[in-house]
């Protein structure tokens, strides 16, 4: 009897079952489902993300409690939006209006405050519109809008967005009527859009955190700061259980717990970019 | 040009050192894709196949609709997954958003359609080659689509490899739906996407050049077994 | 070899196949155009006929490839199991599977459920029969044409059927492969299958052929035994035809 390859199909047969116990495999090692791991949602921002808090705060945290922490971040509205679904457990944005809406809407359990840093304007150092060392937010704007100045805004209904427009309006400048112009929407987060201003050489405001981890500064450099207006507060939420049963109440009550009280707030503090502090911790100072 | 050179030391440095997290970062998005791509073949391989043997009404507008879904842009196949699998959506209680499962998923819809198509163009034109003789055996069509899938084998590897390229390459689907959590759902792309938005450039770049290596492996591996297999062929 | 002389199978042949007005038309043409036959077990029926006469047609009507436009195809032998599981086909050009040349033999018997045991042996047959024993693991597609044909007789004689098909098997090869096959034809039409074969080689038709139906322009001219065809064709066409004439009432040699 000669030999001769006819296992053609018992090949094929071999083959799709390594495919499928592989797969099975896979996502097995894949699933959350038989995940072990204890673990929380917290919806926040990437202007927070990018600013390096999370790296190095969150371990401390973990260490403490055994709870692992993972943060999506994305714009303050999205994180929000995000919230609202329940596909977060906690919420930490820096837009308190939206925040005290969350809560009473029944999104949220209770608002805390967690600590605060301030927005900058930042300018190429030529500063063509002669706004350094002003510490009247809006007034400074409505020099750039005068000279038509290059101004990166993000754009994105995010809080630093808002919070933009808020300054624009008691400058008395209409930017919606200037898109396109001198004013340029990039619909994008902190980062992306102080890469376009870098890129034009253009104005923005941006938070202090975000600026000094940034790293492709240009001829950028800090032109306004200190003005009140420019204050920016950041609020942390419990997601309303009630709304959302599978809400992981305890761990993430854990979790704003230990950022308002003594240990999250000092490492918060301790959180410095060449020995300046980007986050100042402030729970329970002002009042929530 | 001094950003490119920066580039590539850092691409150099990151190899070199065996960084921690760029190999749980590449691992990852090859779990990603590879998976995304085994489940694409698995539905897309036989559906591509059976569209071009079977002949019954509706089968062009399936056609053409699966042609026309090679288009989908990532980013819209993200927010239609993240909303299926959001806690607020349809699926929500199995709690996959934000895990490596709802990306290998976004992935897996994205280019499912991709290899559908390259694998019923593929195979039309075998059935035309092998269609009588097959008829001829008296084989059902069932036989001849699982006939035809096994003989076209080399050419619907390459349909396999475009869907994988399309996959590792994109980053609006995974960014939705994975969330892009460090150490969980960080792949190469969406690494890429925040370095460039912390202005580290030159970083992100060489993540680039590290993720272009990766894809050109496995391009260029395929190409050589093609090589190969023709070669055997036609000796 | 008792396996290949033995008549083609235990159950009864399907033949005679009867060919009732059957009528093809395609694309506003009519290309047969109502033929009526029948073809019995025991001759080698050669279809002949000048290209685009519609031998291949006819083939492919009978083999069930192609459903006719209208008349039948009435299996007489049948008794209501399916002829097409006794019947099989080699084409002008050899399909041949990506894979070795047993497992193309293979193939085609794992489609009639046969036991492991059972095909092998049948293989080893039919390999050694038809020379191509020594090619048994290698690639199907790196054998000459020539060997190609071999095996896809090869292919269809190991299923046994009554009836076996053949379109123009030896219009690509050369003299040598030309007889090789016959010879081919000739020891599985002794082993009890029936022969229906076109060609338009008149030598080749002269030496195979025990009755000749011939073709022109999609009708049945005559169906004659073979040594009468050849020395006193009953049809003005077919006399045509075996001079080499072209056909004086065409001003094109394809209709």
């Amino acid at each position: 009897m000669m030999r001769w390859k006819i296992g053609e199909r018992a090949a094929r047969v071999a083959a799709a079952l390594v495919l499928a116990i592989g797969m099975i495999g896979v996502l097995v090692g894949v699933s959350p489902a038989w995940a072990e791991e204890r673990f929380i949602t917290v919806a926040s921002t990437t202007s927070t993300q990018n600013s390096g808090l999370f790296d190095k705060i969150l371990p401390a945290f973990t260490a403490a409690s055994g709870i692992e922490v993972r943060v999506v971040a994305v714009g303050t509205g999205q994180a929000i939006r995000l919230a609202e679904r329940g596909d977060a457990d906690v919420l930490l944005v820096h837009h308190k209006p939206s925040e005290e809406k969350f809560v009473t809407d029944g999104f949220g359990v209770r608002r805390f405050d967690v600590m605060y840093n301030d927005f900058v304007i930042v300018g190429p150092t030529a500063d063509p519109a002669g706004i350094r060392g002003l510490n009247d937010a809006p007034a400074a704007l409505a020099r750039i809008a005068a000279a038509g100045q290059p101004f990166a805004s993000r754009a994105d209904d995010s809080g630093t967005h808002k919070l933009e427009l808020e300054l624009w309006k008691k400058a008395g400048v209409d930017v919606k009527a200037a898109s396109g112009t001198w004013y340029r929407e990039t619909g994008s987060g902190m980062g992306a859009t102080l890469n376009t201003a870098s890129g034009l050489d253009a104005y923005a405001i941006t938070d202090r955190g975000t600026w000094l981890s940034f790293n492709n500064k240009g001829t950028l450099a800090i032109m306004v700061e200190g003005d009140k207006a420019l204050f920016n507060q950041y609020g942390v939420i419990l997601v309303n259980p009630a709304r959302h049963q599978h809400v992981k109440a305890k761990d993430g009550q854990a979790f704003v717990d230990w950022l308002i009280s003594a240990p999250g707030q000092a490492a918060i503090n301790a959180y410095t970019i060449n020995g300046e502090p980007l986050f100042f911790a402030n729970a329970g100072k002002l009042g929530s | 040009m001094s950003d490119l050179a920066d580039a590539f030391a850092a691409a150099a440095m990151l190899i070199w050192s065996l960084d921690q997290d760029l190999v749980g970062i590449v691992l990852l998005s090859l779990r990603v894709t590879l998976t995304a791509m085994a489940i694409a073949a698995v539905i897309g391989l036989p559906l591509g196949g059976a569209l071009a043997v079977f002949r019954f009404p509706g089968r062009s507008a399936i056609l053409i609709t699966i042609n026309a879904l090679m288009g989908l842009p990532p980013v819209v196949v993200g927010l239609i997954v993240y909303l299926v699998l959001s806690r607020a959506g349809p699926l929500g209680a199995l709690g996959l958003l934000f895990t490596p499962a709802a990306m290998i998923l976004a992935q897996a819809v994205l280019i499912t359609p991709i290899i559908a198509a390259l694998s019923c163009q593929t195979i039309s034109g075998l059935w035309e080659e092998y269609r009588e003789q097959l008829q001829s055996f008296a084989a059902r069509r069932s036989d001849a689509l699982a006939t035809l899938l096994w003989e076209g084998r080399i050419a619907l590897l390459t349909a396999l490899l475009a869907g994988f390229g399309r996959a590792s390459a994109e980053v609006g689907a995974v960014m939705i739906v994975g969330g892009n959590i460090d150490h969980v759902t960080r792949v190469m792309t969406t690494t890429i996407a925040l370095e460039t938005s912390k202005g580290n450039l030159s970083l992100a770049l060489g993540l680039g050049i590290i993720l272009i290596s990766l894809a050109m492996g496995v391009a260029g591996g395929t190409y050589a077994l093609k090589l190969a297999a023709e070669r055997q062929r036609s000796a | 070899m008792t396996g290949l002389t033995d008549p083609a199978s235990a159950a009864p042949a399907i033949l005679p196949l009867g060919l009732e007005g059957l009528v093809f038309a395609a694309g506003g043409k009519t290309l047969i155009k109502g033929i009526t036959a029948t073809l019995s077990a025991g001759s080698r029926s050669i279809v002949l006929g000048p290209n685009g006469a519609g031998k291949t047609l006819l083939l492919r009507l009978c083999h069930g490839l192609i459903p006719p436009t209208g008349g039948h195809i009435v299996w007489k032998g049948a008794a209501g199991a399916d002829p097409g599981l006794r019947q099989a086909m080699v084409f002008q050009r050899p399909v041949m599977l990506r894979r070795s040349v047993a497992a193309n033999v293979d193939y085609a018997l794992r489609l009639r459920d046969l036991a492991r045991a059972d095909r092998q042996q049948r293989i080893e047959d039919v390999l050694t029969a038809t020379g191509l024993r020594r090619f048994a693991t290698q690639p199907a597609r790196l054998l000459s044409v020539g060997e190609q044909q071999k095996l896809a007789l090869a292919r269809a004689w190991a299923l046994r059927p009554d009836v076996l098909f053949l379109d123009e098997p030896t219009a690509s090869l050369d003299p040598a492969a030309t007889r090789a096959v016959e010879e081919i034809i000739l020891r599985i039409d002794a082993g009890g299958t029936k022969i229906i074969m076109s060609t338009h080689d008149l030598a080749q038709a002269r030496r195979l052929a025990n009755e000749v139906l011939f073709l022109h322009r999609g009708r049945l001219c005559e169906q004659t035994p073979a040594p009468v065809f050849f020395t006193a064709p009953r049809t003005a066409e077919a006399g045509y035809f075996l001079e080499g004439k072209l056909f004086p009432q065409l001003r094109r040699i394809n209709p």
